[in-house]
C-alpha cells in the first residue's frame, strides 16, 4: 500500500484552505446583489462548476489525442478520471443555475444556449461511460474512449452555436421572464474578486480530485494485476 | 520468410503470449498444435496484422509489423474459421469483391481460375448462403489466394468439416502448398497436421514448447509427444 | 537485419476502386435480401403515424412541424440502419476480410459513408413523398431536398463511426443512440431549421446560417472520422 505522496498531501490542505476562504468570500465578503438578493451567491460556484466542467472536457480530449498517438496508458487513466469529474460538476452546475432561475425567473429550466449545452456536454460524458462499460478489451476501451472524447469534444461548441443562432433568429421567451437577460448584474470589485477567487479554488478541487482518482486507478489495476497472477500462475 | 523473436501479447495486464520465437523459411509448412487458450489463434492473428504485438519483433518477407503493416497484407492470404464471405452475393461477386479490394489484374481471368481450382465452378453463380460449409471454407480459400500472396496463414481449417469435406481440403492445402508458398497452419488435430506439414510446433502456455521437423518425427509418437509438451 | 524498403507498387486510382468495391458489395447484398431497407422503412412510416396521433397534426400546425417531425423520423430510423449495416460485418467476421485487404482503413470508412447514406436517402425518398400525400403538405421544394441531402451526409458520417465502436460493445443496441445523438444534435436543429424555412418560404437570410452551419458540421466530422477510423477498427 503506497503512502500518499508528499505533493497530494500539501495539495489536499491547499486546496482545504482555499475552499474555506472561497466560502467565506462568497458567503459573507461579497455584498449582497440588489436586484436578485441572496440567492445571487449561488452565481459564483455555479460557474465555477461550469468552468471545471469545460476544463475537464478539453483536458479529456487533449488527453484523447494524446493517447491515439502516443498509446501511453497513461493518458487513458487521464482522460477517464477527467470525464468522471466533468460528469459531477456539470451536474452541479446545472443544478445550481436551475436553483437561481427559480427565483429570478421563475422557471426551473430556460432553453438559453449555456444551459443546454452543459445538459448536451453531460449527456456526452455519461455516453462516454457507458461506452466504455460496454467494451470488453482494455486497450479497444481506451481507444474508443479517445475517439468518443474528441468526437464530443468537437460537437459542443456547434451545439453551443446552433443553440444560439436559434435564439437569435426566433427570439423565444418561454416562462414569464426573458432569459436572455441572464447574468445581467454588474459586479463590484468586491463580487469580482470572490468570483476569481471560486474559479481559482474550483480549479484547484479539479486538480486534487484529478490527482487521487488517478491514484485510485493506478492502485486498482495493482490488484487486478495480482488477481490474475494467483489464477494463471504468474508470467 | 517469417521471423518472429520474443513476442509478447497482453490483453489489458493479461498476458497470451509470453515471448515467442518462431521462424519459417521459404516453403516450409508449419503446423502449429496446441491446447486452446494457448494462443494459437491470437498469434495467428498476429501474424496476420490484425493484431498488435505488446512488445517483440515480427517480420513477414522481410517487412516488419505493425509498421509495415500494408506491404504485409499485400504479400498474405488468410483463412480464418469463419469463411468472411457475403451470404448474399454469389460465389463468384464474393471473389469478385475481394479481388477489387486487392486490386488484382485480369480480374475475370483469375476469379474463373480459382474457382477451377477449389472445385466450385459449377456453383459459381450460387448465393454463399446456399454453400454447405466444406464449400464456403474451399471458397474461402480462393479468396485467400486469389491474389497470389506467398505466405498463407490457415487458422483450424477443418473445423465443422465432414469427413468427405476434409479429405477435399486436404486437396486443396496440398495444391496450395505446391506452389512454394509458405504455410502456417493452427490445428488441433495431430495426425493430420503430421501428414501435410513439414514441420511441427507446439504452442503451450503462451510459448513455442516443441518444435518437430517432420524428417525426424513418427507420427504415431506425436500424441505422446504432445502431451509432454503441453505439460512442461 | 534491416527492413526491406516498403517498396510495393500501388495502380493509381487504388483507393477510389477500393471504396467503390466496398459500396457496390453493400448495396448488392441488399438489393438481394432487401432486410435493412425494409426494416428502415416500415420503421419510419411507423414513426410517421405514430406522431400523426401524437400531435394531432391539423392543418394549421401541420406547416409547423412537418420538418420536425422528417427529421425525427429520419433519425431513428437511421440509428436502425447504422446499427444493421456495421453490425452484420462484425457479425460474420468479415470485418476482417476488410481488414486483411491492403487499403487504408479509411477506404472502409468512406464506402460504408456512402452505402449508409444510400439506404438512407432511399428511406427518406420514400416517406417525403408518403407525408406529402397524408397530410397534403406540398414537399417538392429544392431547397429542402438539399437540406435533406446535406444533413443526411452529416449524419451518416458521425453515425458511422460511432456505430462501428458501438457495435463492438456488449450494450450494442441501445448504445449507438445514446452515443450519436447528444453529438449530432446541432447538425438535426440546423437540418430542421433549415427545412422549415425552406417549406415557409422565409428570406435566404434566414436560412443561410442554418445551412451554413450544416455545411461545417459535415466537412468537420467528416475529416475527424477520416482521420481516427484506424483506431476504431484496428486490434
Amino acid at each position: 500500500m503506497d503512502p500518499m505522496p508528499k505533493g497530494l498531501k500539501a495539495l489536499n490542505a491547499v486546496t482545504g484552505v482555499l475552499f474555506v476562504v472561497a466560502l467565506y468570500l462568497v458567503l459573507f465578503y461579497a455584498p449582497r446583489e440588489a436586484v436578485m438578493g441572496e440567492v445571487q451567491r449561488v452565481f459564483y460556484f455555479h460557474v465555477a462548476a461550469g468552468w471545471v466542467g469545460a476544463l475537464a472536457f478539453i483536458v479529456a480530449a487533449v488527453s484523447g489525442v494524446v493517447y491515439l498517438a502516443r498509446g501511453d496508458h497513461r493518458w487513458d487513466r487521464v482522460g477517464l478520471a477527467s470525464v468522471e469529474i466533468g460528469i459531477a460538476f456539470t451536474l452541479i452546475n446545472i443544478i445550481s443555475g436551475s436553483i437561481w432561475a427559480r427565483p429570478v425567473w421563475n422557471t426551473w429550466w430556460t432553453w438559453d444556449p449555456r444551459l443546454v449545452t452543459a445538459t448536451v456536454m453531460e449527456l456526452i460524458y455519461i455516453a462516454y461511460v457507458m461506452l466504455r462499460q460496454g467494451i470488453e478489451d482494455p486497450d479497444r476501451r481506451a481507444r474508443f474512449g479517445a475517439v468518443y472524447a474528441i468526437v464530443g469534444f468537437l460537437s459542443v461548441p456547434l451545439t453551443f452555436l446552433s443553440i444560439r443562432i436559434f435564439r437569435t433568429i426566433h427570439p423565444v421567451v418561454i416562462g414569464s421572464s426573458d432569459p436572455t437577460a441572464q447574468g445581467t448584474f454588474d459586479m463590484t470589485p468586491k463580487m469580482l474578486t470572490a468570483f476569481m477567487f471560486s474559479l481559482l479554488t474550483f480549479t484547484f478541487i479539479y486538480a486534487t480530485l484529478l490527482w487521487h482518482r488517478l491514484r485510485l486507478e493506478v492502485l486498482s489495476e495493482r490488484v487486478e494485476r495480482r488477481k490474475i497472477d494467483l489464477t494463471a500462475g504468474g508470467l | 520468410m517469417i521471423e518472429v523473436r520474443r513476442l509478447v501479447k497482453t490483453f489489458g495486464l493479461k498476458p497470451v503470449l509470453r515471448g515467442v520465437d518462431f521462424d519459417v523459411e521459404p516453403g516450409e509448412f508449419v503446423a502449429l498444435l496446441g491446447p486452446n487458450g494457448a494462443g494459437k489463434t491470437t498469434f495467428l492473428r498476429i501474424l496476420a496484422s490484425l493484431s498488435r504485438p505488446t512488445l517483440g519483433d515480427v517480420r513477414l518477407a522481410g517487412f516488419r509489423l505493425p509498421g509495415q503493416a500494408a506491404s504485409v497484407r499485400r504479400v498474405l492470404g488468410v483463412v480464418s474459421h469463419q469463411p468472411l464471405l457475403y451470404g448474399d452475393l454469389t460465389g463468384e461477386e464474393n471473389l469478385r469483391f475481394y479481388g477489387r479490394l486487392y486490386d488484382v489484374p485480369q480480374l475475370e481471368a483469375r476469379v474463373a481460375q480459382v474457382l477451377e481450382m477449389v472445385g466450385l465452378a459449377a456453383r459459381r453463380r450460387d448465393l454463399v448462403h446456399q454453400y454447405s460449409r466444406g464449400m464456403q471454407q474451399r471458397l474461402a480459400i480462393g479468396r485467400a489466394v486469389l491474389h497470389d500472396p506467398e505466405i498463407m496463414l490457415f487458422d483450424e481449417p477443418h473445423t465443422g468439416l465432414d469427413q468427405e469435406a476434409s479429405l477435399m481440403l486436404d486437396g486443396v492445402l496440398r495444391q496450395v502448398a505446391a506452389r512454394g508458398r509458405t504455410v502456417v497452419m493452427t490445428s488441433h488435430d495431430l495426425l493430420r497436421s503430421a501428414e501435410l506439414a513439414t514441420r511441427v510446433d507446439i504452442l503451450s502456455r503462451g510459448v513455442i514448447a516443441a518444435s518437430y521437423p517432420r524428417a525426424s518425427l513418427e507420427p504415431a509418437s506425436l500424441p505422446s509427444l504432445y502431451r509432454e509438451a503441453i505439460r512442461g | 537485419m534491416a527492413d526491406q524498403a516498403a517498396v510495393v507498387p500501388v495502380r493509381r486510382g487504388a483507393f477510389g476502386r477500393a471504396v467503390a468495391a466496398v459500396v457496390w458489395k453493400d448495396l448488392a447484398a441488399e438489393f438481394r435480401s432487401r432486410e435493412l431497407l425494409g426494416a428502415m422503412l416500415v420503421f419510419a412510416l411507423l414513426v410517421v403515424l405514430i406522431f400523426n396521433f401524437a400531435l394531432e397534426l391539423d392543418v394549421r400546425t401541420r406547416s409547423t412541424v412537418t420538418a420536425g417531425v422528417l427529421w425525427v423520423t429520419f433519425a431513428f430510423a437511421g440509428t436502425l440502419g447504422l446499427n444493421r449495416s456495421m453490425g452484420a460485418e462484425k457479425d460474420r467476421g468479415c470485418l476482417d476480410g476488410l481488414l486483411l485487404a491492403p487499403v487504408d482503413r479509411s477506404a472502409i470508412y468512406f464506402g460504408k459513408v456512402v452505402a449508409n447514406l444510400a439506404f438512407m436517402l432511399v428511406v427518406e425518398a420514400i416517406v417525403v413523398p408518403v407525408y406529402s400525400l397524408l397530410y397534403n403538405v406540398p414537399l417538392l421544394v429544392p431547397g429542402l431536398l438539399g437540406v435533406i441531402v446535406l444533413g443526411s451526409i452529416g449524419y451518416v458520417g458521425v453515425g458511422t463511426l460511432l456505430a462501428s465502436m458501438a457495435v463492438q460493445a456488449r450494450t450494442r443496441d441501445v448504445l449507438l443512440p445514446i452515443l450519436l445523438f447528444p453529438v449530432v444534435l446541432p447538425e438535426l436543429l440546423a437540418a430542421v431549421k433549415a427545412s422549415e424555412g425552406f417549406l415557409q418560404g422565409l428570406a435566404a437570410a434566414d436560412i443561410l446560417p442554418w445551412v451554413n452551419l450544416l455545411l461545417v458540421y459535415d466537412v468537420v466530422f467528416l475529416v475527424v472520422a477520416w482521420m481516427v477510423y484506424d483506431y476504431v477498427v484496428e486490434e
